[in-house]
């Protein structure tokens, strides 16, 4: 356990250095952030003087060395836009953005693994017919066309809703959340349902394929020969065993959701760093890219990371080496 | 003859399949639409001589104030909303198509490399294929197009760039395989060059995996480009797709004008269903594994 | 079997369908068959002849499109035939135990031994956790399992096949059932193992005092194990009797063929003999007897009229026209 640690730790470094010079050369290669911010009537001169300043006029190993010190230093510059330190900006909006997907997520779990149970226990009935079709049609919207459509519905028409924003912030534990409120869960409901379309659509189908071939195994005839309900063969011996291809999805569903929380987050308007994300896109606020996406890839890495030990403890037949 | 016998057995089970033949029925129709929809409507939405500002935010013609000559209603620059469905069906069409068939033929072609050459090669594909894989395809879709802006050739690059994996890991488990097999060895002691063998003899082998992996991915790239336009940071506004198309609705369906992104919407929604009805058809064919 | 005695299990003509898209599947189709308690039965034929499902049937275990169509199962004189889930829940496992061919594939890889044995108990008596614990200790031990208390924490692909088997074994005798149903226990097995395997089943059994269904296509296996013997063709029983004096002297050609294709290491025949033909079409079987295709000995009679089981010598019947008289070769 402790070498898989050690190695896989060494692993993330990579993956992230590896992250950090493709975004370095993007940014580098696209166009020239000195006219970020110079004036518009800036001249020569003073063009020449900011890139002295930004240090753009150093050859590019050193760039990319001053890039990587900053990085390793929490050190991402400035934002054009805001004149903050853009790691400080991302931090504030990063429990928003997670509030929403982590509550995405459980909305599309809770859903996705009875109805797949269901589906993939008693193949060919209506019901799971059903299940289905829907589950395709999920995969087949485009999430943000849904949000737009759940608000025209239930925001605009029916006011059901609120259409945008987050709601009131409370405490829990020490830990500072909209979650805390009711006006909370009233403004997150919309935007995390919204999120988790996808996924949910996903998950069931992957639950339901695993049930498939779950239900076809000796060990859930033996179960029901040793007197276990019908109900206690499917969850408590089919669906840790169906659940194992899930959990490999799960961390990527979980990489989809923090990116779709982009166009989410843009739709409902909520403040996190989706939507900080697309804001800086527009505006060409580099800094704030770099954060967002050095940080999204450390969460990615650590998601797959924790993936793996789950992994371990679902199914006992894999041990890390 | 084996491909024959295949495609028999598909083409019987088509007709006994009621998704699949609904799949197909829905793909006919975008088919349709797509082709000689233009010249159904009167209107080129994009011809803005042909534009009238009087007949802005006409509702549906089911609707009291529709007019006639707008089945679906108009947007805010008096744009037939049917029309520019079509329009922008054929943009996103397109997109979705030409990006899958780019990614498949660049990630074959690492791919057959990755697994019959190996060595370094294959070592530097399959990592940054693993690599890649770890990270959405739409985050990677959307950081390359935030530094490469808009344009419908920077939206292929960029899908192609997160499109090609998939093949490349496919084929080349696939490849490592045939490579085996004793009809190669044979080929390669005669002294075939390694350019004939893959070719000839490796290539028609590792296709038909990816059939099913190609159909699903037009559906998924359409997803995408949708999503990256409705950002802003996908086709440029003179060549709107659906996906800009709902944006642009988006701006007024606060003030209920709800027809200017539902339409377009539901278009994606039925092209992608459809692909995906034929998709998992084709899946439950082609790996009877599975079945 | 005289009146004196209730049999443990009195099954009469059974019939177990599978509804399939190609036609009715009559797995079994009016098996009838005694068990006493504490009797050793060997049910027989090749695959595909119903022997499992006669086995499946008894418990209740038949999924669509499968269904008892039939007959009756009296288990101490308890009608199983379609009885109520929640009754047969209660029997399967406490009363009836089944161990499957493959234990490779019969333990579930997620949980523990422990606590799939544990299961069965929790399931079927009123032990608290411990004792519970301290019986599962003890019914590992004696199917020969060393280090049982740590054993019962490792999961069973920690085990080697013939180990997994020896858990199966004990999972189903952990509730003291009075019937095993053991299906192909040792086909999945390596050679070596089978014979050792089949000792202890038929060891902690007899301890038990249970009965037991051996459901096997090796009639080897059989003349060692079991005291009574019930040979199946296309879901029929063509020939039950006394282990000894069918295998010594056969009435039916099906059973005589089963025989002579045991190979015989103390005879040393020099070719197998292999009963000739496939068997039929299940979904189609022709009128008259199901076997006449492939029989050495068929008349025009075996054509029209499917022959009834009848009684031969002492305790033994077959069903056949021209049943071989003292086991002469078909």
């Amino acid at each position: 356990m402790f070498a898989f640690t050690i190695r896989r730790l060494i692993q993330m470094v990579v993956v992230l250095w590896a992250v950090s010079v493709i975004v370095f050369l993007m940014m580098t290669f696209t166009g020239d952030p000195v006219f970020m911010v110079v004036p518009i009537d800036a001249t020569q001169g003073e063009i020449d003087q900011a890139r002295r300043i930004l240090g753009l006029d150093r050859p590019m190993i050193v760039q990319y060395g001053i890039f990587l010190s900053g990085l390793l230093q929490g050190d991402f510059g400035l934002s054009y836009v805001f004149r903050q330190p853009a790691f400080d900006l991302i931090l504030e909006r990063l429990p928003a953005t997670m509030e929403m997907v982590v509550v995405a997520m459980v909305i599309a779990t809770v859903l996705a693994i009875p109805l797949g149970v269901y589906a993939g226990a008693n193949p060919g009935k209506p019901l799971s017919r059903l299940i289905m079709s829907g589950s395709l049609l999920g995969v087949s919207l485009p999430g943000f066309w849904v949000g737009m459509m759940l608000i025209w519905v239930l925001a605009v028409e029916f006011r059901i809703f609120p259409s945008s924003g987050r709601g009131d912030i409370g405490t829990v534990l020490g830990v500072e959340t909209s979650l805390a409120t009711a006006s909370g869960w009233h403004h997150i409901i919309l935007p995390a349902f919204t999120l988790s379309v996808g996924t949910l659509a996903i998950l069931l189908r992957m639950t339901r394929a695993g049930m498939m071939e779950v239900t076809r195994q000796d060990y859930m005839k033996f179960a029901r020969a040793k007197g276990v309900s019908r109900r206690g063969v499917l969850y408590g011996h089919g669906l840790r065993n169906a659940l194992i291809p899930v959990v490999t999805i799960f961390g990527l569903q979980l990489g989809d959701l923090i990116a779709f929380a982009t166009i989410t987050e843009t739709i409902f308007a909520w403040p996190g760093m989706g939507k900080l994300l697309i804001d800086s896109i527009y505006r060409a606020d580099r800094p704030v890219i770099v954060v967002y996406l050095m940080l999204v890839a450390l969460i990615f890495v650590v998601i797959n990371f924790m993936i793996d030990v789950l992994y371990t403890f679902i199914d006992p037949r894999i041990t890390v080496k | 003859m084996m491909t024959r016998i295949l495609a028999t057995q598909i083409a019987f089970n088509w007709r006994r399949n009621l998704s699949a033949i609904s799949g197909t029925v829905i793909l006919l129709a975008c088919l349709f639409m797509v082709a000689v929809g233009p010249s159904l409507v009167a209107q080129n939405p994009y011809d803005v001589m042909q534009l009238n500002l009087l007949d802005s935010y006409l509702p549906p013609v089911w609707l009291e104030g529709g007019n006639p000559n707008y089945l679906l209603g108009t947007d805010g620059q008096g744009r037939d909303v049917l029309a520019a469905v079509i329009y922008g069906t054929r943009i996103s069409a397109l997109i979705g198509l030409s990006a899958t068939l780019l990614s498949c033929v660049i990630g074959t072609f690492l791919g057959l490399m990755a697994g019959y050459f190996g060595g370094w090669i294959d070592a530097l594909i399959m990592r940054v294929a693993d690599i890649q894989l770890s990270f959405p395809s739409m985050l990677i879709a959307l950081f390359l197009m935030s530094a490469f802006g808009t344009g419908i050739d920077k939206i292929l690059i960029s899908l192609t760039a997160v499109g090609w994996v998939v093949y490349a890991r496919t084929v080349r488990g696939s490849t490592l395989g045939e490579r085996q097999r004793e009809y190669v060895q044979a080929a390669r002691v005669a002294g075939l060059r390694d350019a004939a063998i893959i070719w000839r003899h490796i290539l028609p082998n590792v296709m038909t995996p990816l059939i099913v992996v190609a159909t699903v991915q037009v559906g998924t790239f359409i997803l995408i480009e949708a999503s990256l336009s409705f950002l802003g940071v996908g086709v440029p506004v003179t060549q709107p797709s659906l996906g800009l198309l709902i944006k642009n609705g988006f701006d007024v369906l606060f003030s209920g004008l709800w027809w200017t992104s539902l339409f377009p919407g539901l278009m994606i929604m039925a092209m992608v269903f459809g692909i995906n009805l034929l998709g998992d058809f084709l899946r439950d064919e082609l790996n009877p594994r599975l079945k | 079997m005289t009146t004196e005695m209730q049999p443990l299990l009195r099954v009469r003509e059974l019939r177990t369908w599978f509804h399939t898209f190609s036609g009715i599947v009559k797995a079994v189709n009016g098996v009838s068959f005694d068990l006493a308690a504490g009797e050793v039965m060997g049910l027989v034929g090749e695959s595909g002849g119903g022997k499992s499902v006669v086995g499946y049937s008894l418990l209740g275990l038949i999924d669509p499109p499968g269904k008892i169509e039939s007959g009756s199962i009296l288990f101490d004189g308890e009608e199983l035939a379609n009885a109520p889930e929640r009754r047969l829940r209660e029997i399967r496992g406490r009363e009836i135990a089944m161990i499957f061919q493959d234990p490779m594939t019969s333990l579930n890889p997620v949980h523990t031994v422990g606590r799939q044995m544990d299961e069965m108990l929790r399931l079927h008596t009123e032990l608290d956790k411990k004792a519970r614990r301290q019986r599962c200790v003890e019914m590992l031990e004696s199917v020969g399992i060393a280090r049982a208390e740590e054993r019962l924490e490792s999961y069973p692909h920690q085990f080697s096949g013939g180990m997994r088997q020896r858990v199966v074994i004990a999972i189903a005798l952990l509730a003291k059932p009075r019937l095993i149903i053991a299906d192909e226990p040792t086909t999945a097995l390596d050679v070596t193992i089978q014979a050792q395997i089949l000792r202890l089943m038929r060891r902690e059994i007899r301890q038990q005092g249970a009965s037991l269904i051996l459901v096997t296509h090796d009639l080897a296996v059989v003349a060692e194990m079991v005291d009574k013997i019930t040979v199946l063709y296309c879901g029929r029983v063509v020939e039950t009797g006394p282990v000894r004096q069918v295998l010594e002297a056969p009435a039916h050609p099906y059973t005589r063929g089963l025989i002579d294709s045991i190979p015989d290491p103390a005879h040393r025949l020099p070719r197998l003999r292999q009963i000739p033909g496939t068997v039929p079409d299940i979904r189609a079987l022709p009128k008259g007897c199901a076997f006449r295709a492939r029989c050495s000995g068929a008349a025009a009679i075996c054509s029209e009229v499917e022959p009834s089981l009848v009684a031969r010598a002492e305790g033994q019947s077959a069903a056949c026209h021209f049943p071989l008289v003292s086991g002469e070769t078909a």
